[in-house]
């Protein structure tokens, strides 16, 4: 019963499949690798479908020129790329897909916030006629281990005030962070604000302060 | 209305190169290494998303909304918008591997007190 309710899952829409899985994500593991076998046939297909989508738009903002020979060749070659690579897109077979993109343009917001205010330190230590700095390297370890979460949260580190990712160990999510100061290093190891934003916008791991807004988001 | 756009337009590339400029004053100002991937890694991606942001309002106000203004010209500003995209993407990444391939090599970090490399 359950299975054939998987599979259905699988054809309809992305959105209901995203809102659906919401509730019986308690039962079955993240990685339950029963689901895996049912889902990735259909799957598939839709990875492919979406990546072309995707190309194809790109190409076409990219041309500007809509007459059939520059329509046909941008549907052509979507089409071989979408096949070769949709794997390196579409990596989790619409799972949760549209529910996680839109926590994630959130969290886009909140890290150009960041990103502005990370200019001003740093423009700050550099005109600053003492230069107040006092460098240090920090390791921590994080619940994340999809690559998306790992490199968003490499990537934010390093645009965020004082702080850039040496090396990330996927495994154990542990991460080696070189810090420009003290207080820049007490925002990760200390408050961890980022990577519990991080985690809660993946759901992944357990998060300690990310527990109660999700319930707020489904109720 | 243009007379507004213009005054945004010059803010946002002013911002821009004064981050560019105060990326280059840390190049030449910090310790070691590290610290200067700092002032490069941040301010550039930055300054250089607010002098194409800046760039994209100027066309998207001047050009693109003339009428009669062929398509490939109105695309423009969603061209600037991928370039802005790729650079939040691939500035720290790189900025990453860089600090990476120095970590890996054994070059050591400046603390405080040490004379400056």
């Amino acid at each position: 019963m359950k299975k054939g309710e998987k599979v259905e899952k699988g054809k309809k829409g992305e959105k209901s499949r995203g809102e659906k899985s919401r509730g019986v994500r308690g039962k079955e593991g993240k990685r339950g690798g029963e689901r895996e076998g049912v889902e990735r046939k259909g799957g598939k297909g839709f990875g492919i479908f979406v990546t072309f989508c995707v190309l194809f738009l790109f190409w076409l903002l990219l041309s500007g020129i809509f007459d059939a020979f520059h329509v046909g060749a941008g549907v052509i070659c979507s089409v071989i790329v979408a096949l070769i690579s949709h794997d390196l897109l579409v990596r989790e077979r619409g799972e949760k897909v549209l529910l996680k993109s839109f926590r994630f343009v959130i969290y886009l917001g909140w890290e150009l916030w960041q990103i502005a205010l990370a200019n001003f330190d740093v423009a700050y230590r550099v005109l600053h006629p003492r230069m107040p700095i006092d460098p240090l390297i920090i390791e921590f370890d994080t619940p994340l281990r999809s690559d998306f979460a790992l490199v968003t949260l490499a990537n934010s580190i390093t645009l965020t005030p004082g702080t850039i990712t040496i090396s990330v160990e996927p495994e154990r999510g542990r991460f080696l962070v070189h810090a420009i100061s003290k207080k820049p290093a007490d925002a990760l190891t200390v408050e961890k604000t980022m990577q519990n934003k991080v985690a809660d916008v993946f759901m992944e791991g357990g998060q300690e302060k990310g527990g109660e807004w999700k319930n707020d988001m489904a109720a | 209305m243009i007379g507004i756009i213009e005054i945004i337009v010059v803010i946002l590339l002013a911002a821009g190169v004064f981050f560019m400029l105060t990326g280059a004053i840390g190049l030449l100002r910090f310790p070691d290494f590290y610290t200067r991937l700092h002032a490069t890694g941040k301010c550039d991606t930055l300054g250089e998303v607010l002098i194409i942001a800046g760039l994209l309002l100027h066309h998207f106000f001047v050009y693109s909304s003339v009428p009669g203004a062929e398509l490939s010209v109105k695309l423009v500003p969603v061209k600037l918008l991928f370039l802005i995209v790729f650079i939040f993407l691939a500035n720290p990444t790189a900025t990453h591997a860089i600090m990476k391939a120095a970590y890996n090599t054994g070059e050591k970090p400046w603390e405080v007190g040490e004379e400056r490399k």
